[in-house]
């Protein structure tokens, strides 16, 4: 029923589907235990289907901090997926519209970075439905394990300390994305600051310490060269 | 803890937040062959965005400076922490740091 090569893409996706499972499970759970609905927390992930930026902004609506803060640093964590929008436009370029569309929408991390290295070989494959096997695959694992979060997290007492599973999906992604030294310094910087400004009003030690470790990322990476 | 936002303000979020991520992922599928592409200097800064942001996130959740260090190291989401960050650096696998991370928040509760 599944042409080859969107088979071949799901089977691509299969190890990256494991390390999603728990990262989504935590997307439900964190979501309910917020205090949003089972509808609104299947909801955010149907939409918005970004996971770090789903949980941060979960953690801080749990905060009551101000939905502006809440917005920008959910929409600024997602800003990464220009640069693959970017690199991976040429090969949407065929696609029409409606299908340009559903592939940007099914673009992450790991749909990206498992299609562009498929593009760049001329194996004949069709890229179309090679991608949409990867980026299918994804997102349906995304949401199953977001609605198994969500029924787990309505039955998990508090006193589990399971809300720490939150940062601890932070610091996973955040240990796989220091492969340098200057994005070591950016995070060093950044979250210095973030702990200095813990208690600032209107989360500015977050959007302080995202500023600044940016900044001391291009800093470091220009005195590297 | 728990949000006291109503469900308009929560749907708006997500309404917000989906709306504006759609845009950044379709952007320049959408511009192609009207731009080149990202600004060099704009995906320069893109790059750290992730280490910068999630770092800021963490950071905070984990390091509760006390009045000295000793109270600041000796915390157990601190500990926790670092056995996690260790375990992510070199296993490379998010369920085992979440679980090994969890465990040992339980396990330090229960010593310090």
């Amino acid at each position: 029923m599944f042409p080859d090569d969107f088979l071949a893409g799901v089977r691509a996706a299969l190890p990256s589907l494991l390390g999603l499972v728990p990262f989504g499970l935590v997307a439900g759970i964190a979501a309910v235990d917020a205090g949003l609905s089972p509808l609104q927390a299947v909801g955010l992930s149907a939409v918005v289907f970004a996971g770090a930026s789903q949980l941060a902004a979960v953690d801080l609506l749990s905060q009551d901090a101000s939905l502006a803060v809440v917005v920008v640093t959910a929409i600024v964590i997602n800003l990464r997926m220009a640069m693959y929008s970017a690199s991976i436009a040429p090969y949407f370029q065929s696609l029409r519209r409606r299908w340009s569309m559903v592939c940007s929408y099914l673009l992450t991390d790991v749909s990206y970075a498992l299609s562009i290295t498929e593009f760049g070989e001329e194996s004949g494959t069709d890229r179309r439905w090679y991608y949409l096997g990867v980026g299918g695959a994804i997102w349906t694992v995304w949401q199953l394990t977001t609605v198994a979060g969500v029924l787990l997290g309505t039955g998990l007492p508090e006193s589990w300390g399971v809300g720490f599973a939150v940062p601890l999906v932070f610091l996973s992604l955040l240990v796989s994305d220091v492969s340098d030294r200057p994005r070591l310094v950016a995070a060093l910087v950044g979250g210095s600051v973030a702990v200095v400004g813990a208690a600032w009003p209107l989360n500015l030690g977050l959007v302080g310490g995202a500023l600044a470790g940016v900044v001391a990322g291009v800093v470091a990476d220009g005195r590297d060269r | 803890m728990t949000t006291t936002y109503g469900p308009l303000a929560i749907w708006a979020v997500v309404l917000v937040v989906g709306v504006a991520t759609f845009a950044i992922r379709y952007s320049f599928v959408y511009l192609f062959g009207r731009i080149d592409g990202v600004p060099p200097r704009l995906e320069e800064a893109l790059r750290f965005v992730p280490a910068a942001v999630l770092a800021a996130l963490v950071a905070p959740a984990i390091v509760d400076p006390g009045p000295t260090l000793t109270a600041t190291v000796l915390d157990d989401r601190f500990l926790a922490g670092v056995v996690a960050a260790v375990v992510a650096w070199y296993t490379e696998n998010m369920f085992a740091t979440i679980a090994i991370g969890l465990l040992a928040l339980w396990a330090v509760g229960a010593v310090v």
